[in-house]
């Protein structure tokens, strides 16, 4: 494909819940490519860690994900504390879906936003606190 | 180390001008190693399509530059340099993978980045589409994972706080809009939420038996029952039954793990931190309540 957005695989590395044949289909199939990619260990864990390089790539540009159900993808993305404009976003959801229909639409031209569409917002900043509750 | 301000390493495999690309076996191998370890992984071709991400990032680079790697320069625009890897003479996918598996590791430990083995990324997503703000897990949670913004708005703060694999407080959200991404099944999981979810009766934890602590309480008390037995009785497997059972109901009501029950803290402090989270909760409403009647008589005097 022409390159026109950016693309995302997350490798859920800390939980079993994509199954690892649709995770390394997806994976083998992004390696035989052409495409630029980003590889993330853990979306859930860059997202706690309001990760920079997560923040940076939520700046407008088109993304392709493959990770999980949309709607926790898009909150995960709001809580690096970036507004995120959903109409560049694009979820492929490797829960549901199978490893080569996420690998067909990380790969075709064709881009699909698909975030939920909603009025509400994330707080942007961020109070430290140091918490007494351990 | 707070995981706000926590240093990562990124692995940038170069395959662009004044590289060979790598063999798909080798890429997948090397991908596939680093990310078990936990690092993140960016492929590119080109240096431009890199993003500066700031000083949180070390950026080790690797590729087949042949013996001629390129000037450090280019990668030290991108964030704190951990040099460049030449791996033109490193032998099969697999030692190469494994080499800068290690190396990678060697780079986090050097530079006390954080370490992703440490912690299972489990926590609160909130969906602010159905958020009303209403506090019930801010209440609710005895961990201290909720507060509230400057704005009085809720939000997940102390992430690592929350008892992984219990998902309690999505339970107690009467709009649905506490997910746990990594959890079984919908809608806690970030699938849509259906009419029948919200109907569910798993859905609707009665609040005040929980709010109250005397779950808690019963909970911790027979726990510390069957323990004595426990102690007292030669039959362990019979005293782990008792315990086991007391449990179930909580369990399926709530699905909260029996570990989180089991270390669970004494009766005094659950109470103790039930109040906390109560008048913190109690505080962002009151706050929430005080600006929405300022912003309708500004000219009233405060209080």
């Amino acid at each position: 494909m022409g390159q026109n957005c950016r693309v995302i695989y997350c490798h859920c590395a800390h939980a079993r819940i994509i199954s690892d044949d649709v995770k390394k289909e997806v994976l083998e199939g992004l390696c035989r490519s052409e495409m630029e990619w980003e590889a993330v260990s853990d979306l859930c864990e860059m997202a706690a860690r309001k990760d920079p390089a997560l923040a940076a790539l939520v700046n407008g540009q088109n993304l392709k994900i493959a990770a999980c159900y949309p709607r926790a993808v898009k909150w995960l993305l709001s809580s690096t504390g970036k507004n995120v404009d959903i109409s560049t976003i694009q979820v492929c959801n490797m829960r549901t879906q199978t490893g080569g229909d996420v690998l067909g639409e990380l790969e075709q031209e064709a881009f699909e936003a698909n975030l939920p569409e909603g009025k509400g917002k994330a707080p942007v900043e961020l109070i430290e606190e140091s918490s007494e509750m351990h | 180390m707070s995981l706000a301000v926590s240093k990562t390493l990124r692995v940038i495999i170069y395959e662009g001008a004044g590289a060979n690309a790598l063999s798909e076996e080798k890429r997948f191998s090397i991908v596939g190693e680093l990310l078990s370890r936990g690092f993140e992984v960016t492929r590119i071709f080109e240096w431009e399509n890199l993003q500066k991400v700031g000083e949180r990032i070390r950026t080790l680079v690797i590729g087949d530059f042949g013996g001629n790697p390129p000037e450090e320069h280019k990668q030290t625009e991108l964030g704190e340099s951990s040099g460049i890897y030449d791996i033109s003479r490193d032998g099969d996918s697999s030692e190469i993978s494994q080499i800068v598996g290690e190396m990678s590791e060697k780079i986090r430990a050097e530079n006390d980045l954080f370490d992703h083995k440490a912690w299972k990324p489990w926590f609160p997503v909130i969906d602010y589409d159905r958020c009303t703000n209403c506090m019930q897990c801010l209440s609710f949670c005895l961990f201290g994972v909720y507060g509230v913004s400057s704005e009085q708005q809720i939000q997940v703060q102390n992430q690592d706080n929350c008892k992984t694999n219990c998902p309690a407080c999505s339970r107690v959200c009467p709009e649905a809009a506490i997910m746990f991404p990594k959890y079984k099944s919908g809608p806690i999981n970030g699938d849509e939420v259906s009419s029948e979810d919200m109907q569910r009766e798993k859905m609707k934890v009665d609040i005040s038996s929980l709010l109250g602590g005397d779950i808690y309480d019963m909970l911790r008390e027979r726990s510390e029952r069957a323990k004595s037995r426990f102690s007292k009785e030669r039959d362990s497997s019979k005293a782990l039954n008792e315990r086991q059972k007391c449990l179930v109901k909580l369990q399926k009501d709530a699905d909260i793990p029996p570990e989180v029950l089991m270390s669970l803290p004494s009766p005094d402090e659950i109470q103790k931190r039930a109040v906390a989270a109560s008048e913190k909760a109690e505080a962002a409403r009151k706050a929430i309540a005080d600006k929405a009647k300022d912003t309708e008589n500004p000219d009233e005097p405060a209080a």
